[in-house]
C-alpha cells in the first residue's frame, strides 16, 4: 500500500470521503460545519461533495448528540461533532445514559451505529473549558468504545474502522494534532478497534501510551536512547476494546513500564492500565509501574501555568530512569 | 380519519386492555411478584388510546417511565410486557430493562425511557432520520408536564421547528411531576403556550375525551406528513395512581383522586358516547372485557411459566459482537 505524508486533518477528511462514499447512511451533524468545514476545518470540503449530510445544528450539545442516536436506531449512521469534548458535559445524559445502554436495555434488540468526534486536549490555552482529556469518562461506562488516535494514519484507520462499527464509539482527537503531519496509507485503510501498535521496539521498558502522550514519549524515547535506555513503545490507539494481549507481550520482555497519558493522574485510564498490570503480570514485574499525567487541577489558562500542570518530556525520562533504576 | 363502529370498538378494546393490565400490573407488584418500581398509566387511556389510532405501524414513538399504555395501544405484544415487568428471559428486554424500558424496534416503539426528558433528543433523531430518508413516516414523543420544564424539550422543539421535523410532541400533562404539582412548577398553565416560543402549532385538548385526542392527533400527523413540521399537543388528564406504585402520596387529598375517576374517566365517558351510539351494548362490553381477561390472563400465564434468565446472561447484548 503506497502511502503520502498528509497532516491528521487530511487524514479526517480522506476516511469520511471514502466512507461516505461507500455507505449513504453516514451523515455529519453538529455545530460550524457548512461555512467553516468545522471548527478546525477538519471537514474542509465535504459540504460540497456531500451536500445535504453535513448538517449545521443550533448550540444544542443534548439534541445534537440525542438526534445523532435517534438517526442511528432508525437506520442510518452519524458522525457526531462535538466541537470541543468538553461539552461532552452538555450532552452526557445522552452519551452515558442512553448512547452507551440503549442495545444492552432493551435485550440487544437494536444497533447503535454512531460516532462521537471530540476534539480534546490542552496546549492551546484556551482553559479550563476547552482544553480536557476526558476519555476515562467513557471508559468508565459499560456500552461504549473508545478511540484516542495519535498519528495521521491511525485517524484515517481508526476512524474508518469507527464508522463501519454497529456500536457507538467516542472517537478524541487532540485539537493540537490536526496539523501533525505522517504518512498515510492511500485507498481503503481500516485499523480494527482494540489494536495497539508497537511503534518503537525496545527491551528495557515499556512505555504505554495513546493520543497526544505518543508524541511526547517520541520526544522522551530519544533522550532515553542517549542514556542508553532503549524503550518499547506501544501506542493503544483504542482504549476500549483494550488491546492486553500486546501490553502483555511487551512487559513480559522488558519487566518495566510507564504509562504516559494528558488526561490528570487521579482516576485516569492509567491507573486502569497500572491495576490490569500489577494482577495480570505482577510476576514480571521488577519495578512499580510508574503514571506520567497532568495534574489534578483544572487546565489553567496562562502559559507557564499550563506548561506546569501538563506532562513534559523530562516527566517520563524522570519516570523511566526511575523504573529502570538508571 | 375513519370513525366507522368498528375503529370506535377498537379503540374502546385498546383503552379497556391498558386499564386491566395496568391494573393486574398493580395487584402484581403489591403481590410482590415485579420487582423495582412501576407507575401505572390509569385514567390516562385517552391520551395513549387517542393518539396511537392514528399512527401507521411504521411510525416511531417513544414513551417514558409511564409507558405501557403507549407500547399497548402501538400494538405491543402483551406476553413480552408481562414478561419483562416480572424479570423473564422472554420479556421484550430478555428482562434487562423492565417496566421503565420495553421497546419494540419492529413495531417503531424506540423504547420507554427512564430519564424523564429522555426521548426528546432521541425524537428529534428519528425525525431527522425520516427527512434524510425521504419517507412519509411521523415520529411521537409522549413524555409529562414535569419534562416540559427540562432542557433537552426545549432543544428538541426549536430543533424540530427549524428543520420542519415530522414530529408529534405529545404532552400528557397529568397534574403531577412525581410530587409536585404542574400549576406549581410550570411557568404556564397551559404546556400548549410554549409551542409559541418555538414557532410550531400548540394546542390542549381534554386528554380524557379520546376522540378529541384523536381528532387532534390525526390533524398533527397528517401535517407532519406533508411535511409542513411539528405540533406540540397538550393532553389535559389525570395520573390517578401515586407516581409510583406504593407513593404515599402526601401531596394531595384522596377526594381529588374520586372526584376525576367519578367524573371523568376516559373509558367510562367513551363508553357512555358509545352506547348513545347504539355501537356499544351490554354484550359488546361484557365481550370486550372478556376478551381483555383473557388475553392479560395468558399473558400472565405465559410470564410465569416462562424461564428467569441466567445470571451470565447479563453479560450478554452489550455489544454487537458480545
Amino acid at each position: 500500500m503506497s502511502e503520502r505524508i498528509m497532516s491528521c486533518s487530511a487524514a479526517i477528511a480522506e476516511a469520511l470521503t471514502g466512507e461516505m462514499s461507500r455507505d449513504e447512511r453516514i451523515f455529519i451533524i453538529g455545530e460550524d460545519l457548512v461555512y467553516h468545514g468545522g471548527i478546525f476545518g477538519q471537514f474542509k470540503g465535504l459540504p460540497e461533495k456531500f451536500p445535504g449530510r453535513i448538517i449545521d445544528t443550533p448550540i444544542s450539545e443534548t439534541c445534537i448528540v440525542g438526534s445523532g442516536l435517534g438517526a442511528a436506531l432508525t437506520g442510518m449512521r452519524p458522525l457526531i461533532d462535538l466541537h470541543f469534548a468538553d461539552f461532552v458535559t452538555c450532552a452526557m445524559d445522552e452519551i452515558a445514559n442512553q448512547s452507551a445502554k440503549i442495545r444492552y436495555m432493551f435485550g440487544g434488540q437494536v444497533k447503535v451505529p454512531l460516532v462521537i468526534w471530540a476534539p480534546d486536549g490542552a496546549g492551546l490555552g484556551a482553559a479550563a473549558h476547552h482544553s480536557q482529556s476526558l476519555e476515562s469518562w467513557f471508559v468508565h461506562t459499560p456500552g461504549l468504545k473508545v478511540v484516542v488516535p495519535s498519528e495521521p494514519a491511525d485517524v484515517k484507520g481508526l476512524l474508518t474502522a469507527s464508522l463501519r462499527e454497529d456500536d457507538p464509539v467516542v472517537f478524541f482527537q487532540h485539537k493540537k494534532l490536526f496539523a501533525k503531519e505522517g504518512p498515510v496509507p492511500e485507498g481503503e485503510y481500516v485499523i480494527p478497534l482494540g489494536t495497539a501498535a508497537v511503534k518503537r521496539q525496545g527491551k528495557d521498558v515499556t512505555l504505554l501510551t495513546y493520543g497526544s502522550g505518543y508524541y511526547l514519549t517520541v520526544e522522551a524515547v530519544k533522550e532515553l536512547a542517549g542514556l542508553g535506555i532503549e524503550a518499547e513503545v506501544i501506542d493503544l490507539r483504542t482504549l476500549k476494546p483494550l488491546d492486553f494481549k500486546t501490553i502483555a507481550e511487551s512487559l513480559k520482555k522488558t519487566y518495566r513500564a510507564v504509562v504516559i497519558h494528558e488526561a490528570c493522574l487521579t482516576g485516569g485510564f492509567g491507573a486502569e492500565l497500572v491495576a490490569r498490570i500489577s494482577s495480570e503480570l505482577f510476576d514480571y514485574l521488577d519495578a512499580p509501574v510508574l503514571r506520567v499525567a497532568t495534574k489534578d487541577v483544572p487546565i489553567p489558562f496562562s502559559p507557564p501555568l499550563e506548561k506546569f500542570v501538563l506532562p513534559s518530556v523530562e516527566d517520563v525520562v524522570k519516570a523511566v530512569r526511575q523504573v529502570t533504576y538508571r | 380519519m375513519s370513525d366507522d363502529a368498528k375503529t370506535l370498538m377498537s379503540i374502546y378494546k385498546t383503552m379497556v386492555t391498558i386499564r386491566k393490565f395496568e391494573t393486574m400490573a398493580g395487584e402484581l407488584f403489591a403481590a410482590g411478584k415485579i420487582p423495582g418500581f412501576i407507575h401505572l398509566s390509569i385514567g390516562q387511556e385517552g391520551s395513549s388510546t387517542g393518539v396511537c389510532s392514528v399512527l401507521r405501524p411504521d411510525d416511531y414513538l417513544i414513551t417514558t417511565h409511564r409507558g405501557h399504555g403507549h407500547v399497548i395501544a402501538k400494538g405491543g405484544n402483551l406476553n413480552r410486557m408481562v414478561a419483562e415487568l416480572m424479570g423473564r428471559k422472554t420479556g421484550y428486554c430478555k428482562g434487562k430493562g423492565g417496566s421503565m424500558h420495553i421497546a419494540d424496534f419492529s413495531l417503531g416503539i424506540l423504547g420507554a425511557n427512564g430519564v424523564v426528558a429522555g426521548g426528546f433528543p432521541i425524537i428529534a433523531g428519528a425525525g431527522l432520520s425520516i427527512k434524510l430518508r425521504k419517507t412519509d413516516q411521523v415520529a411521537v414523543c409522549f413524555f409529562g408536564d414535569g419534562a416540559s420544564n427540562r432542557g433537552p424539550f426545549h432543544e428538541a422543539l426549536n430543533m424540530a421547528s427549524i428543520w420542519k421535523l415530522p414530529i408529534l410532541f405529545v404532552c400528557e400533562n397529568n397534574c403531577y411531576a412525581s410530587t409536585t404539582s404542574a400549576s406549581y412548577a410550570c411557568s404556564v398553565i397551559d404546556i400548549s403556550a410554549r409551542a409559541h416560543g418555538y414557532g410550531i402549532p400548540g394546542l390542549s385538548v381534554d386528554g380524557n375525551d379520546v376522540l378529541a385526542v384523536r381528532k387532534a392527533a390525526a390533524e398533527a400527523v397528517e401535517r407532519a406528513r406533508r411535511g409542513e413540521g411539528p405540533t406540540l399537543l397538550e393532553n389535559k388528564t389525570y395520573r390517578r395512581r401515586g407516581h409510583f406504585e406504593g407513593d404515599p402520596q402526601r401531596y394531595r387529598e384522596q377526594t381529588e383522586v374520586v372526584e376525576w375517576e367519578k367524573k371523568n374517566d376516559p373509558i367510562n365517558r367513551f363508553a357512555i358516547l358509545l352506547r348513545k351510539k347504539k355501537i356499544l351494548t351490554k354484550d359488546l362490553e361484557d365481550e370486550v372485557a372478556a376478551k381483555a381477561d383473557s388475553e392479560l390472563k395468558e399473558a400472565l400465564q405465559f410470564a410465569e411459566q416462562s424461564e428467569w434468565p441466567k445470571p451470565e446472561e447479563a453479560l450478554e447484548d452489550l455489544f454487537i459482537n458480545s
